[in-house]
């Protein structure tokens, strides 16, 4: 029975085990002991063509409802930013979608190259001086950073802002125990950070994690906070929105030595929360601690220029159980879509992508407020694309209501922060309209009456 | 061929981003405001277009030729699983839809946990990890947990690991904290069973093994193993980066593995994008299923499908949300077209090796005189004492037929290593073509070292200097003050 | 690029192919030609500070080249009193003189009677036969 995926033939099948010298596929199979042979099919369902597997997917795939099917304000962490039609037909290129890590720089220029110019910028958006091929997304990259925090500094505290994502919160704790390290977190006052707290808790700690805009969409005092991890001689870390960063000081630029953060906003779909990418950008002083691959260039015996894996020894495949991470595969395809859309971006693009986000994001806390009667939970702060709004109903109720007249309105706080049961993210990115948040607002005002 | 950033101009752009009247101007603090732009491209979209496509022409992948690098299972990676990926119930679901609006990726997620369990014989899965070392991680802290919740954590520190394995393994032992037990290969390809057995003790914690190993050989002591390590109490761990040998043939539950991570990206089609994305779920014996990170899919008794965040001994969480999702679509699609069909899968696969083998063993030196399984270690070693030719160059001239190289240098225990597999997405005339060029190549090793030596001549650089990359490393384009060749 | 093989008489030397010169209470360390021939071209030497310990065995710091990294292991114990900053400024002097340009620390000895335990030439040359 042929397979679209299986070449052999009865007569390739004889002639091969006629050049090989045993009388079956089985006999091949010999060195595994009776006891240990499945002895029976896999109890799995039939195989399907792929006419019937498209059917079946497309039918799973109907019973989810996507940003095409509801008018969307979620963000916490994922946003829906428009991925332009270039991301697609670069990705789609099978020398890129199929090829592996470049270990043979020969055959592999193309993903060098791009890499090289992905990690270019990423040091533009930070102003970092070098930045890794990508980490498997912005949760990792914050616990690789507190990998090099620890051999950089010698000391094994990491403090985090209680404001920073709770999922990049949680994969930090879970990693810490294995590197030796403890985590200790600082509480926001209404939606932001106090510099003089984050201080004294850095006392000993080798690294100070704070998000910019931070998980309630406000605005840090970041040059400050980065100050005052500095004085207590632990690192700055910022955790930042790429797309930010048009509008937004680069963090190399107000005293941080690590900027990391979460790529997706930059080139990916949501696709259910991954697969995504995380960046990772250092000052050059801490390049030999840095985790995954980096591409350098250099020449070749004919004096062309050209791009290579460099500091691999710092790499799981060489340096074994010194590796400062054993990541290998990571996420290039996905940094690759970053670079393409930051490069159809470009820097005005960019400015003006934080603008619209800035625009769009007032206009809906005036219109909440105008419309529906809702506050922003921290009026105080200045915020960029996201904010917390006060709803006065159980937010998960909120949602299942607005949902069911064709709006998702936001993420329910409530279920990483005590007290704020009632309080929705909202999160306005350029996809936005006027009119959706119009929409939004109208329906707000419906289901908190 | 030159970078993106030399192609820029003042005041080209290929995005539009829409405006809209009548908005509240945008206001950032004055001490929060950017003050230099990102240098970022300037380009029109038909100069992006043609960039990223003439970088592409420079790129070499399973798509474009035979891609035999062990250890990588660099099969075919079909193109509906692109289609159904994108489709719009897939790549715009936001993660954070409530579990109502998401039924299809839950159910997706559940099914595809069904299918490992069978595959793996084991009892519960988690999808989290992001590649194989992340769940290899993972695998190690579940260990943790596990003897932590037993009182026995303090007195088990040692992980055992054999000489042939992948750099991940010992790299992930140090990073949850644990000290590496390493253990010797017989000659058979085997690990040395006397050996182990002075190392394993009630101090070992555990045992991560691929099997068949990185040499392509599953272990003939397997049974001796599991009654040495469960015998002493500890846990056995098993690196799924070779299941693409034995699927549906034997499974590592069954070969007494209480722990497994999955290379989606390997073993099921997720396309290795250049270095990633890739998936690295693990699969658990039950007793060790309250420590899987949370969250976990679960289906109701009413037919729904929800994520359960309430396990107090979950390790916690390695990576955001479910997992990687685009990657389980492209997986659970793959199986789902192979159904127990995989089974023949893993015979092509390891027939193919096996045939390929057999036509190089006499002119390269086969250092472990057996039947292989779907991959194969070979040297060169007599060829450098020959003629002074390596693995290296073998390699490079390699690439001249048109093939990209196998994987060189790996593993550690044979000098001058060639780890061939070919995977089962391979048709008998190019595994002859390959056999042919690598028989070629020993021929001219003999007569023409400098051929070799200068090789590749026809890609579009020749051999790079990796000593001057490493010395000054030089990370990202300098805008106005960047090196030219000479100065570098 | 790199020297000829030697392996000068008035070393003393242990199983990692580490060398020191004791000049009284002070020894001078580095590593054998063996050692750099099979690392390659050293890209980056990792030093100790100056006044940092050093204990017999344990690795004080750390050499490497493209394919490789490797712990330097103290053939002695003592107090870092100098760093060749050469060496971290061109690692391939390494390889290009590895007793005389290219060593790496000079220690003040904590326990001179650990010369003893150490390996003369001969020895060393046993270690090299079994490589």
């Amino acid at each position: 029975m042929t397979h679209p995926f299986l070449a052999l033939t009865d007569a390739d099948v004889e002639e091969m085990l006629r050049t090989i010298g045993v009388a079956s596929i089985d006999e091949l199979f010999r060195d595994i002991p009776a006891g240990m042979r499945l002895g029976r099919s896999l109890e799995l369902e039939p195989a399907l063509s792929e006419q019937e597997l498209s059917a079946h997917l497309t039918e799973l795939a109907a019973r989810n409802v996507d940003t095409t099917r509801e008018l969307s304000f979620l963000g916490a962490g994922v946003y829906d930013h428009y991925v332009p039609a270039v991301v697609d037909a670069v990705l789609q290129r099978g020398e890129f979608l199929t090829a592996y890590t470049p270990y043979q720089p020969e055959m592999s220029q193309g993903v060098l190259q791009s890499i090289f110019e992905y990690q270019t910028a990423i040091c533009e958006l930070t102003g970092m001086d070098v930045s890794n091929a990508s980490g498997y997304d912005g949760e990792t990259v914050a616990a690789d950073a507190c990998f090099i925090a620890k051999h950089a500094t010698g000391r094994t505290k990491i403090v985090v802002t209680e404001a920073t994502n709770p999922q990049v919160r949680r994969v930090v704790k879970t990693y810490a125990p294995g590197f030796g390290l403890e985590v200790v977190e600082v509480p926001h006052h209404d939606g932001t950070t106090d510099p003089d707290e984050l201080g004294q808790a850095a006392e000993d700690a080798a690294a100070v994690i704070f998000q910019q805009p931070n998980f309630f969409g406000c605005l840090e005092p970041a040059p400050d906070l980065a100050a005052a991890a500095n004085e207590a001689g632990a690192l700055p870390v910022a955790h930042v929105d790429p797309l930010s960063l048009g509008v937004l000081e680069a963090p190399a630029r107000y005293g941080c030595a690590i900027a990391l953060g979460e790529g997706q906003a930059a080139g990916n779909v949501p696709s259910y929360g991954g697969p995504h990418y995380g960046f990772l950008a250092s000052r050059r002083e801490f390049i030999r601690r840095m985790p995954g691959r980096i591409v350098g260039e250099t020449v070749d015996v004919a004096g062309e220029r050209g791009y290579v894996l460099t500091l691999q020894t710092r790499e799981q495949h060489i340096r074994r159980e010194k590796a400062t991470s054993n990541i290998t595969t990571n996420q290039t395809l996905l940094a690759l879509g970053g670079l393409v859309y930051l490069t159809w971006l470009g820097p005005q693009g960019i400015r003006e992508l934080g603008e619209a986000c800035l625009s769009l994001a007032a206009y809906a806390k005036q219109r909440l407020q105008e419309v529906a009667g809702l506050e922003p939970l921290f009026a105080d702060r200045a915020t960029f694309k996201e904010f917390a709004v006060r709803t006065g109903r159980n937010a998960h109720d909120v949602i299942r209501d607005a949902r069911a007249l064709g709006v998702h309105p936001g993420y329910a706080l409530g279920r990483d922060y005590e007290g704020l049961d009632d309080v929705l993210l909202v999160a306005v990115t350029e996809k936005r309209t006027p009119a959706e948040i119009d929409r939004l607002a109208a329906v707000l005002a419906e289901v908190t009456r | 061929m030159k970078l993106i950033y030399e192609k820029s101009q003042p005041g080209r752009r290929a995005s539009a981003i829409p405006r809209h009247e009548g908005l509240p101007a945008p206001e950032v603090p004055a001490e929060l405001r950017r003050t230099e732009p990102p240098r970022l491209p300037e380009v029109p979209e038909f100069e992006l277009v043609r960039h990223f496509t003439e970088l592409s022409t420079r790129n070499f992948g399973v798509d474009t030729g035979f891609y035999p690098l062990g250890s990588c299972t660099m099969k075919y990676n079909p193109r509906i699983n692109e289609r159904l990926v994108g489709l719009p119930g897939f790549a715009q679901l936001h993660p954070h839809q409530e579990d109502e609006g998401a039924q299809g990726a839950l159910e997706l997620e559940w099914r595809l946990d069904q299918i490992l369990r069978e595959i793996t014989g084991l009892d519960a899965v988690s999808l989290q990890p992001a590649a194989g070392s992340q769940g290899e991680l993972t695998g190690l802290m579940l260990v943790r947990a596990y003897f932590e919740d037993r009182g026995e954590s303090e007195q088990r520190r040692k992980v055992v690991i054999p000489d042939t394995a992948h750099g991940t393994n010992p790299a992930s032992v140090t990073l949850s904290g644990y000290e590496l037990t390493p253990v010797q290969t017989d000659a058979r390809g085997n690990i040395d069973v006397e050996d182990l057995r002075a190392k394993v003790d009630e101090h070992t914690a555990a045992l991560m093994l691929t099997n068949p190993s990185t040499l392509g050989l599953f272990d003939e002591n397997i049974e001796e193993l599991e009654r040495i390590f469960h015998g002493a109490g500890a846990l056995m761990y098993y690196d799924g980066a070779n299941l693409n040998a034995v699927c549906g043939i034997s499974r590592p539950g069954d070969m007494g593995f209480d722990i497994v991570h999955i290379n989606l990206h390997k073993t099921f089609s997720q396309p290795h994008g250049g270095g990633g994305p890739g998936g690295g779920p693990v699969a658990v014996r039950g007793m060790l299923a309250p420590f899987l990170p949370v969250p976990v899919v679960v289906h109701r008794d009413d037919g729904s499908f929800g994520l359960d965040y309430d396990r107090p001994k979950s390790i916690g969480k390695v990576r955001g949300f479910t997992g990687p999702f685009g990657v389980f679509v492209r997986s659970y699609a793959f199986m789902r077209m192979y159904g127990p069909r995989l089974r023949e899968m893993s015979e092509a696969a390891v027939l193919n090796a096996n045939y390929v083998l057999a036509r190089l063993k006499d002119v390269y030196e086969l250092p472990y005189n057996r039947l292989c399984m779907h991959e194969f270690v070979l040297s060169a070693r007599r060829l450098k004492h020959d003629h002074g030719v390596t693995a290296l160059d073998v390699a490079k001239r390699l690439m001249d037929y048109g093939f990209h190289p196998p994987t060189i240098y790996f593993p550690l225990v044979v000098p001058e290593a060639l780890m061939i597999e070919p995977t089962e997405t391979e048709t008998k005339e190019t595994l002859d073509a390959f056999c042919d060029a690598m028989l070629a190549i020993a021929r001219e090793a003999a007569e023409d070292q400098q051929l070799l030596k200068d090789a590749p001549h026809d890609r579009p650089v020749r051999r790079l200097d990796e000593v001057r990359a490493a010395k000054n490393p030089i990370v990202k384009y300098e805008f106005d003050r960047h090196p030219t060749p000479d100065e570098q | 690029m790199g020297a000829e093989e030697s392996y000068p008489e008035d070393l003393k030397y242990n199983h990692d192919h580490d060398w020191a010169r004791v000049e009284g209470d002070e020894a001078v360390l580095g590593i054998t030609w063996f050692a750099a021939d099979s690392l390659g071209e050293l890209v980056h030497y990792e030093a100790p500070e100056p006044g940092a310990s050093v204990a017999k065995d344990v690795s004080y710091g750390e050499v490497e080249s493209v394919k490789a990294v490797s712990d330097l292991l103290a053939p002695l114990s003592g107090e870092v009193v100098a760093v060749n900053q050469k060496v971290v400024d061109a690692p391939e002097t390494v390889n290009e003189d590895p007793y005389g340009e290219g060593w790496l620390i000079r220690i003040h000895l904590s326990d001179p009677s650990e010369v003893d335990s150490l390996l003369d030439l001969a020895a060393y040359r046993q270690v090299l036969a079994e490589q």
